[in-house]
């Protein structure tokens, strides 16, 4: 890929990771740029509107979704560490915006382009092995989104199998819900935490020292009940791993 | 009508959530219902599955899109057969068409096989009230009309009662000396129902499928009564939803394959039992008159909505209730009408009236597991989704107990987020005003209303220093690619 020209990526990185955890977009744009790629961020971005959306808000929801497909009109590439909200470009905007057939079109075409972070490297840069190395006894946590809506189950787990020093144990009930689900967490507490803490059994229950995913929503609800519980796993994001910062050498 | 309580779902599910007891029945359903279930997908192969997948949908949709015509073709061969067809708009007259024919038929006493419809309607209270007896004799229907309760799962019905708590019933209300080894207690409950089954004037029964090229009723059972219910008494009245219809016996197979094996695992169940028309002149036994009550009660609601006809298409298997996590934890009393789980957030609130149900909608993670589960491929979190659109739309937010003036707060949202200024003030702002609740990059605890449903039992992180669009500002807008390939990297590891 670098002997060529480079590829031109656009980063959507989310509110989460724009708001909460920064170091999480900054491991993304490191291992773009690594890989030979070039990365823009289109400064204006803000929410794509997915909390409204789940919601009922649909209006609320096209208002912020017009925003995403505006500032992303000109990109090649849209790369977003996160499947859920990439799911939320690529399968929820055109079904926002299905019976507007002008703005349709456009959401399609941002849809077409639009790429959850692994699933960018693996099936558009055909990389598997980015060179990184973490030393980690890790577990996997695929996101509901990411599995379900864009149908990404490989991806992740070629990239972090290919890492050096990565112990990289399997998850019991992997493909359960942690119980986040956007407003759900804090409209259902209950359930929500219920769910939480089957799913931190599962993970603790496999020795893993770090937990990864593609999205910082389930880290952040899977950390904090981690943390509540004074449980000493912590949670990355796959871009951290791949970015091998931490824990190398 | 059974009794709605959609409303109670907050309230009730935080207690069910709590009960040790449900909980450890609810264990089997994960492990025991969906486990099996996904072996018996295996054995076929996904392939071969999602084949079958797609041809039932297929049969579904069609069937659906032209109901109007296979009703009237069912019409016709049930009374070519020499049955009786009903239609009831509604559940009281549902009730109303059974009870005038037990009226007429003199009908003392009554043996029902499962049927989800008829606990929908409400049908025993109201034969009870006419002074007949009703008996349940599937099983689970049995101990739960024993305990005065409803079903807690589409297929198996007491699936929320330990083997202690039924043993302890059977001893109560026949008073045969306590045990808990359940090939004793079925036995008791076998010979208690045997008596009822050879006394019934009248078998009621459900349907799983109503054949219309032959007027022909089907019902899948494990146990054999249903095909008691359907034989012995004089009367049989068979008793279901209009969408269970479908075109042809040819059409039956796929879902013959795909119902035993998306509810319980099993490549078939222990019986198939196909029901046409009383018994004929040549015909040695059977019941001398066969009726048929096909009941709208608000389907037609279902089926003039393009978003969520496909809620017809569910052939009541449980695969969603099973695989969903919220049922999983809550149980399906909380859900506080006949139908549970994933497929009853969609169909209770459309048959009761979402302003009913405002909760159940709203009580999912919108994870996707019943989606895929569904052997029909019902999209049920698109039909959530819109169901809280149309909660979202409606004039009285308030109705949601979960809701928290949610119309105002989405616009406040929709505005901050349409000004990445703005945005960015906010965050300053937030970063000011947590430093007493921040420590060590995290807040255990903070009073607002939402955030502290978070805290209760999570930490949240605290807000960093810097958002990345800061940083991108700071540090990385200028940077480029790196000009080593990852097989350079490699080879120089200690460049990290």
């Amino acid at each position: 890929m670098p002997s060529r020209q480079p590829l031109e990526s656009s980063l959507f990185v989310t509110c989460i990771i724009d708001q909460f955890y920064p170091e999480v977009g900054v491991s993304v744009v490191r291992v773009l740029h690594r890989l030979g790629v070039a990365v823009d961020f289109p400064t204006d971005q803000t929410c794509c509107g997915q909390p409204l959306y789940n919601s009922g808000f649909t209006r609320e929801a096209r208002r912020l979704a017009r925003r995403v497909i505006d500032s992303f009109a000109a990109c090649d590439y849209v790369v977003v560490p996160s499947g859920s909200c990439a799911a939320m470009l690529r399968v929820f905007y055109p079904e926002l915006f299905a019976e507007e057939p002008a703005l349709l079109q456009q959401a399609q075409a941002l849809a077409a382009k639009t790429y959850e972070f692994s699933e960018f490297l693996v099936d558009v840069l055909k990389v598997e092995d980015t060179g990184s190395t973490y030393r980690a006894q890790a577990t996997y946590h695929p996101g509901c989104h990411l599995l379900r809506e864009l149908g990404v189950r490989e991806a992740p787990q070629m990239l972090l199998q290919q890492v050096g020093g990565l112990d990289l144990k399997g998850l019991p009930q992997a493909e359960s819900c942690c119980g986040f689900g956007g407003t759900f967490s804090v409209k259902y507490p209950h359930i929500s935490e219920g769910m939480v803490a089957d799913k931190i059994d599962n993970v603790t229950s496999t020795g893993a020292d770090t937990l990864v995913s593609c999205d910082m929503s389930c880290l952040m609800n899977i950390g904090g009940g981690l943390a509540r519980r004074g449980l000493p796993v912590k949670v990355r994001h796959l871009a951290q791993i791949l970015e091998g910062e931490e824990a190398s050498g | 009508m059974a009794e709605v309580k959609t409303r109670d779902f907050y309230p009730a599910s935080a207690v069910s959530i709590r009960d040790p007891q449900l909980r450890r029945a609810l264990e089997r359903v994960g492990t025991g219902f969906d486990g099996a279930r996904r072996e018996a997908i295996d054995e076929v192969s996904p392939e071969v599955w999602e084949g079958w997948r797609d041809e039932a949908r297929r049969i579904k949709e069609h069937t659906l899109e032209h109901l109007d015509y296979y009703l009237e073709v069912l019409y016709d061969t049930v009374t070519a057969a020499g049955g009786q067809v009903h239609f009831a708009r509604d559940a009281a007259e549902a009730n109303a068409i059974v009870a005038e024919i037990a009226r007429r038929n003199d009908v003392k006493l009554v043996t029902k096989g499962k049927s989800m419809v008829s606990e929908e309607l409400g049908l025993n209270d109201a034969l009870e009230d006419m002074g007949i007896e009703v008996y349940e004799t599937d099983l689970g229907e049995y101990i739960i009309q024993l305990a005065h309760e409803t079903p807690s799962h589409l297929v198996a019905p007491a699936l929320h009662k330990t083997k202690e708590q039924v043993a302890q019933l059977l001893t109560d209300h026949l008073g045969v000396p306590y045990t808990d080894d359940i090939e004793s207690m079925a036995q008791t409950a076998r010979q208690a129902l045997r008596e009822k089954f050879l006394a019934a004037d009248m078998g009621i029964s459900g349907a799983n499928f109503l054949v219309a090229e032959t007027g022909t009723l089907v019902i899948i059972t494990n146990e054999g009564n249903g095909r008691l219910c359907t034989s012995a008494p004089r009367i049989h009245v068979g008793i279901t939803g209009m969408e269970k219809v479908i075109p042809s016996l040819q059409d039956l197979a796929v879902f013959l394959r795909l119902l035993p094996r998306s509810a319980t695992g099993q490549r078939i169940s222990s019986y198939v039992s196909m029901v046409t028309g009383p018994r004929r002149a040549t015909d040695e036994d059977g019941p001398e008159q066969f009726h048929l009550v096909i009941v709208d009660n608000g389907r037609s609601r279902l089926l003039g909505d393009p978003q969520l006809r496909e809620a017809l298409y569910c052939i009541r298997c449980g695969a969603c209730l099973n695989i969903c996590p919220v049922y999983q934890k809550v149980g399906g009393h909380a859900y506080g009408w006949v139908y549970p789980g994933p497929i009853g957030a969609i169909v209770s609130p459309t048959l009761v009236g979402l302003d009913q149900a405002p909760d159940l909608p709203q009580a999912s993670s919108l994870c996707g597991a019943c989606r895929e589960a569904c052997p029909i491929r019902i999209n049920i979190p698109r039909m959530l989704l819109h169901l809280r659109h149309k909660l979202a739309e409606s004039p009285e937010p308030a109705e949601v107990s979960a809701g928290a003036g949610g119309k105002l707060l989405a616009r406040a949202y929709a505005h901050i987020m349409s000004r990445p200024g703005l945005l960015g003030g906010v965050h300053k702002l937030g970063r000011a005003l947590q430093k007493p609740w921040a420590k060590g990059g995290k807040i255990s605890s903070l009073p607002l209303p939402l955030v502290s449903n978070w805290t209760r039992s999570r930490d949240l992180p605290a807000l960093p220093s810097r958002t990345f669009r800061e940083v991108w500002r700071d540090e990385l807008s200028g940077q480029g690619p790196d000009s080593l390939t990852p097989a350079t990297r490699r080879q120089n590891p200690g460049e990290d």
